[in-house]
């Protein structure tokens, strides 16, 4: 559990700084959400409705679904693996590996997709091999997969990380003198412990997965009904001018964030509480 | 024998934590592993485990290469000074832990189990508390907990790993009778690690005493009291006062005061004699050191002097409390007279 030293505020200077941290929040994040929304339903509910009826938008929806539901789990098995191996093992190269799991979130998104168009591409080096094996993997979904796995990588380990570096081994040193297999000691003892934050970890995986423009940008080739994802989707509407159409996929994707934000609080709140 | 250490050795990187130990358990014995942070006593103790493997040497229990089997196979009950309990689990489900995680041909039934637990739960009085967490437990009953679920695997050694240090001084004092009890009861052999040279003596059959990666000295508690076998093993065991003084026979002299000595061999000549506080005679006239009193402490039934020498050293002298105590006060001039003081070949 957390202790707080905050206090009431007293002083006007107080309340001015609260003032301004809140408005502050509402300019740059409230309003343009808002915005969202307003510009979706402009013409109605009918009109707002009607952009999902559009096969383009449906294959976008369907396309960004399945993306997330290969690169999540995927990244949860890497995050918890990786996670238990750099938190219950010492070994040489710890350090590197431990910083090697952060550089997605310290690199540009266009690299994180432009380093597999350069790996697969036509020109890349091994497209060529892979090409004449029969095999694509740049402009389709595996592509994009690709680009999205690298982009989120770092969720659910970070999330892990911390949280089993506090728990420690002893637990599973017991579970193992007690004549536990290493399996069993995961899913008995290791696992129910992570539960919680590997869901925490999760969810903001999927919330990323899901809302990735940049890297996916590079790596799709915008193949209408094809290789559009929501995100690539929205902008070909804004590009096309068709606003309302566009702030209604968007629209998707703001809700997207609000239930992960509920949920999000959800868990910390269940987090916060003495473990029963 | 029951259990044969031979010659450990074991480093981390550079650091040497273990250079040759050697030493043997008899079959229900209880022997403790005394030393400071850092002298290998729980590496020891994990290497007995199957958690560490030794650089060399050779670990045998019942005739058995220990080292050939994994920390599951050996079936060691090891109990940890964070308890390490299930946190997710309920005391009862903890306790069942190593029965129900057994293969299926090896595993007892439910109801088997579940009377194992009753049973265990009821030696170490939490039968009402099977249904809570760990969390919800204090300190003393998660440790008693940890010690019911090491039981229930009828393990063929109980390894303790400092039980008790994370706990207050008065439940440390009980769950150490009660321990004992409890091992009286099981007859299990017991490696008990601890850097409380009281909890030691008090506890252990036998006690070894460890020293930077070696066993300095093992020995049953009266007799590393009366043979430490070095000024290491008589610091550790207990507060020590030095004096210099000269070799004579089985006696020291100094301060115009001749004092029986325990005389190890190879000390002769001008040397440092040790004694204990416990162990000095305070009197109002000489011969004797001569000491001011520079301050008193209350210590149950005794009370303890710190008194200062003429020359700045200090010494420290035990006495019951009782009529002398005026007399004895701060300031107060007096002769200290060892009963009994040690001298040692490894003058430090």
């Amino acid at each position: 559990m957390r202790t707080s030293t905050a206090t009431k505020p007293r002083t006007l200077s107080a309340w001015v700084i609260i003032g301004l941290a809140m408005a502050w929040l509402g300019l740059v994040i409230l309003l343009p959400l808002a915005s969202v929304f307003v510009e979706a339903f402009r013409k109605g509910v009918a009109v707002y409705l009607e952009t999902f009826k559009d096969p383009d938008a449906i294959a976008a929806i369907k396309l960004t679904l399945t993306v997330a539901a290969i690169a999540v789990p995927l990244n949860a098995i890497f995050g918890v693996v990786a996670a238990w191996t750099l938190t219950k093992f010492e070994f040489v190269g710890k350090t590197l590996l431990l910083s090697l799991i952060d550089l997605p979130f310290s690199m540009s998104p266009v690299i994180s997709g432009l380093v597999w168009v350069l790996l697969f591409g036509a020109n890349g080096w091994f497209g060529p091999q892979l090409e004449a094996m029969g095999i694509s993997v740049i402009f389709n979904l595996t592509g994009i997969v690709l680009a999205t796995i690298l982009v989120t990588m770092p969720f659910v380990a970070r999330e892990l990380i911390p949280l089993m570096q506090s728990q420690g081994v002893d637990e599973e040193t017991a579970a193992i003198t007690l004549g536990a297999s290493g399996l069993r000691t995961f899913l008995s003892v290791t696992l129910p412990n992570i539960a919680w934050g590997l869901l925490y970890g999760v969810l903001l995986c999927n919330a990323r997965a899901m809302g990735e423009f940049g890297a996916v940008s590079v790596v799709s080739g915008h193949i209408r009904g094809l290789t559009d994802t929501m995100p690539l989707h929205v902008e070909v509407l804004y590009n096309d001018y068709n606003f309302v159409a566009a702030f209604a996929v968007a629209s998707l994707l703001a809700g997207l964030a609000l239930v992960t934000l509920v949920l999000k609080s959800l868990l910390e709140w269940r987090f916060e509480r003495p473990t029963l | 024998m029951s259990l044969i250490v031979e010659d450990i050795a074991k480093r981390y990187g550079r650091f040497p934590a273990l250079k040759g130990v050697s030493l043997h358990a008899e079959p229900g014995e209880f022997l403790a592993l005394l030393g400071p942070s850092g002298s290998g006593k729980t590496t020891l103790l994990r290497v007995i485990a199957g958690l560490e493997k030794p650089d060399a040497g050779r670990v045998l229990f019942e005739g058995q290469d220990f080292l050939a089997l994994s920390p599951r196979e050996r079936r060691v009950g090891l109990v940890f000074q964070h308890y390490a309990l299930f946190r997710h689990m309920t005391v009862a489900k903890n306790v069942a832990f190593g029965l129900s995680v057994r293969p299926a041909k090896l595993r007892p039934s439910r109801p088997e189990i579940e009377a194992t637990v009753k049973r265990l739960l009821a030696l170490v009085q939490l039968e009402d508390l099977s249904e809570r967490y760990p969390a919800q437990l204090s300190g003393g009953q998660r440790q008693r907990v940890a010690l019911a679920r090491a039981l229930a695997i009828s393990p063929r050694m109980l390894l303790l790993d400092e039980p008790f240090g994370a706990l207050d001084a008065k439940v440390r004092q009980e769950l150490r009778h009660w321990l004992r009890r409890i091992h009286n009861e099981t007859g299990i052999t017991t490696i008990f690690v601890t850097h409380d040279q009281e909890e030691a003596m008090d506890l252990a059959d036998r006690v070894a005493v460890l020293r930077e990666g070696r066993i300095e000295q093992i020995g049953t508690p009266q007799n590393l009291e009366s043979q430490p076998a070095s000024t290491y093993v008589f610091d550790f065991l207990g507060q020590s006062n030095q004096v210099v003084g000269e070799v004579a026979g089985s006696d020291v002299r100094f301060a115009g005061f001749t004092a029986p000595a325990v005389v190890a061999r190879g000390a002769s000549g001008r040397t440092v004699a040790w004694f204990r506080p416990y162990e000095t005679l305070i009197s109002l006239e000489g011969p004797g050191l001569e000491v001011e009193v520079t301050s008193t402490l209350v210590k149950g039934a005794t009370v303890r002097l710190e008194c200062t020498a003429k020359d700045g050293q200090i010494f420290a002298a035990d006495f019951a409390r009782g009529a002398s105590e005026a007399i004895h006060g701060i300031g107060a001039q007096l002769y200290l007279r060892p009963k009994r003081v040690f001298v040692f070949p490894d003058v430090s």
